[in-house]
């Protein structure tokens, strides 16, 4: 009798959330049909890239807690292996997007190997130098590769042979909210796994986690591979939307907005991912009225939400796992 | 022979300038543990107050003080000005945060930082400004066949003076121990009765201070000032920071220095173009042997 109430508790917890996450999903699939404005598609696509971004920087910053200042550098390896293959060798871009993942993941590897023992700040200046390094090189057209600070233009858009191109605003849209939604359902499944779980207690406490056996190491680095070969995907999509990548894209100040889409959204929260998200994104369309004040209005609305919300718009919640045995415990103690 | 003096002293005037900055960083972060991002605006905006007395009050100011007169008029503006803006940045935007933690208030500074820049930009002008030559004092000198720059010179002692101050008060007075206590252990300087409060005001209007009198001389060094350059400076600061050993002042002061000497050096003789390439890496490279920092205690870590 108990186990059967205890499920129905459970799946009435499920319900709820599965109803919730439906209608989000539908909304956003609904959007281009009943918006017709290419503008304001093409915000809720970069919308779209910011999510991926902040995503790809909440395993690195939220779910294992190191500060990394310089992701914009693994997106800027991701665009600049597709623009590169595919301007210089005609490699379909589609293709390209597997393998700006892996370039960017590699890079992430050789570079993140030697100074994943760095603690704190440390950490945070080391990649703040290798997002600079990137982008500096980057600007110097390293062996007439990059093409300085005029970046690299003429990048195909992703096509199935004739069958599909994806050239048009809601094709865009679309392709890149479908990349989403996967990155969101393999990330929430990698947070309920055994790795997700490692990254928490790192996060909580590395020394109690490495006495009890983790392998610290691994899995900091795991999840700088990881969060780089997400940002490669998302500059992989980024080169192709707009044709062309430059530099001046991936600066620090991006590097420094894509930390706060995590921390406005809240710290290791991929619902607060998407709040970060479209506060970065959109607030600077939505006030385009106020012109030059806007990002002075930005700068200001940063500072008040952390005076009122400092854990972020939407908390990580306690695991799944726990906030169902709490209710299953709550029901216990009316029956 | 002559290009590594001529060198060498472009690269010490420059560290100056990081020097100068960093210590504002240093300060900051050995108290508050808080890497204040807007420090790099503090120092814009002092250059900007700087330039508004200057260039804007030019037949006023430059005929009454004459131009050195007008030099040490506009340094002083600066950093009483970039002082008083220093507290309010820290009275609304840090000290609320303060008990919600470390992170917050890194977003906060970012915002702070973005508030601040923009700021600027509404109220001088997007365009880049400069100071205007009749503004600037210094003539060329020839000394034992080295071209030498007076300005660069009395940039150099003026820096070196203000180092020594700060370091004096650091080291060796009552309060500087107060603030080394602090940035040692918050809690307990408290419990032994210095007051955090004091300190922190001290801190933050004394750094940016440093930082809005830096803005003046790079205003007068390179003439050309954007409200952008903050970000390129303040990166460059805190590199100096983290290099010579975070929290650490005169670590600050070296760090700055050494890297205004590297950047020199790796520009005359590796490449222009990837001289700060071979600044950071020099960074990479310091913390993976001594991370640190050059002059930088190693902490235990507290289980």
């Amino acid at each position: 009798m108990k186990s059967r109430s205890e499920n129905n508790q459970v799946k009435k917890f499920r319900k709820k959330g599965n109803w919730f996450t439906g209608i989000v999903i539908l909304a956003f699939l609904g959007f281009p049909l009943v918006v017709k404005n290419d503008y304001i598609i093409d915000v809720a696509f970069f919308f779209g890239i910011y999510t991926l971004l902040g995503l790809s920087l909440n395993i690195v910053l939220g779910e294992v807690g190191l500060f990394d200042l310089g992701h914009m550098g693994f997106a800027a390896i991701g665009a600049y292996a597709t623009a590169i293959l595919n301007t210089r060798f005609g490699i379909p871009v589609l293709i390209l997007l597997p393998i700006s993942a892996i370039a960017a993941a590699i890079f992430a590897y050789l570079v993140c190997s030697p100074i994943i023992h760095l603690r704190g700040d440390y950490l945070c200046i080391v990649t703040i130098g290798m997002g600079e390094i990137i982008r500096l090189t980057l600007i110097n057209n390293p062996f007439g590769l990059t093409g300085g600070p005029n970046g690299v233009f003429g990048i195909c858009f992703p096509c199935i042979g004739n069958l599909m191109v994806i050239d048009s605003c809601p094709k865009f849209y679309y392709y890149i909210w479908i990349v989403v939604g996967l990155s969101v359902f393999a990330l929430i499944r990698l947070q309920h796994s055994r790795i997700g779980r490692a990254w928490n207690y790192i996060r909580e406490d590395a020394i109690a986690a490495e006495a009890l056996g983790i392998d610290v190491r691994y899995y900091k680095l795991l999840a700088f591979v990881l969060g780089a070969a997400l940002a490669g995907v998302a500059g992989n999509i980024y080169a192709t939307k707009l044709m062309i990548v430059s530099p001046e894209s991936f600066s620090f100040m991006e590097s420094c907005l894509l930390f706060c889409i995590v921390l406005i959204g809240g710290m290791g929260s991929i619902p607060g991912v998407f709040i970060g998200a479209a506060a970065i994104s959109l607030f600077p369309e939505i006030f385009q009225t106020f012109a030059q004040y806007r990002m002075l209005i930005f700068g200001a609305v940063m500072i008040i939400m952390m005076m009122f919300r400092p854990g972020g718009a939407w908390p990580r919640q306690r695991g799944g796992i726990q906030d169902e045995a709490m209710l299953i415990g709550m029901e216990n103690t009316e029956i | 022979m002559k290009i590594i003096i001529e060198q060498l002293l472009n690269g010490l005037t420059m560290g100056a300038f990081y020097s100068l900055i960093a210590m504002g960083y240093s300060m900051v972060y050995g108290v508050m543990k808080l890497i204040n991002f807007a420090h790099g605006d503090f120092f814009t905006f002092g250059s900007y107050l700087g330039y508004t007395l200057l260039v804007m009050g030019v037949a006023y100011v430059t005929s009454t003080l004459g131009v050195w007169g007008g030099m040490i008029a506009a340094m002083l503006i600066a950093a009483i000005g970039t002082g008083i803006l220093g507290i309010a940045v820290e009275r609304i935007a840090y000290r609320p945060i303060y008990p919600a933690g470390r992170l917050p208030a890194v977003v906060s500074a970012l915002g702070a930082s973005i508030f601040i820049q923009n700021s600027i930009m509404v109220i001088w002008g997007p365009r880049p400004h400069a100071y205007t030559s009749e503004v600037i004092p210094g003539y060329i000198m020839n000394i034992a066949g080295f071209r030498i720059n007076i300005l660069q010179i009395i940039i150099l002692l003026l820096s070196f003076c203000l180092m020594g101050i700060l370091y004096y008060i650091v080291q060796k007075t009552t309060f500087g121990a107060a603030i080394r206590a602090s940035a040692l252990d918050r809690e307990t300087a408290a419990l032994m009765g210095i007051n955090i409060n004091l300190i922190i005001f001290f801190i933050f209007a004394l750094g940016p201070a440093l930082g809005g009198t830096a803005g003046v001389m790079v205003g007068m060094y390179y003439r050309k000032i954007s409200f952008t350059m903050g970000w390129n400076y303040g990166l460059k600061a805190f590199t100096a920071t983290i290099l010579g050993g975070i929290g650490n002042i005169p670590g600050a002061m070296i760090g700055g220095l050494i890297l205004g000497v590297l950047e020199m050096l790796g520009s005359t003789y590796l490449s222009t173009a990837y001289k700060d390439v071979f600044v950071f890496l020099v960074l990479i490279l310091v913390l993976l042997f001594r991370p640190t920092g050059i002059l930088g205690e190693k902490i235990a870590e507290k289980v």
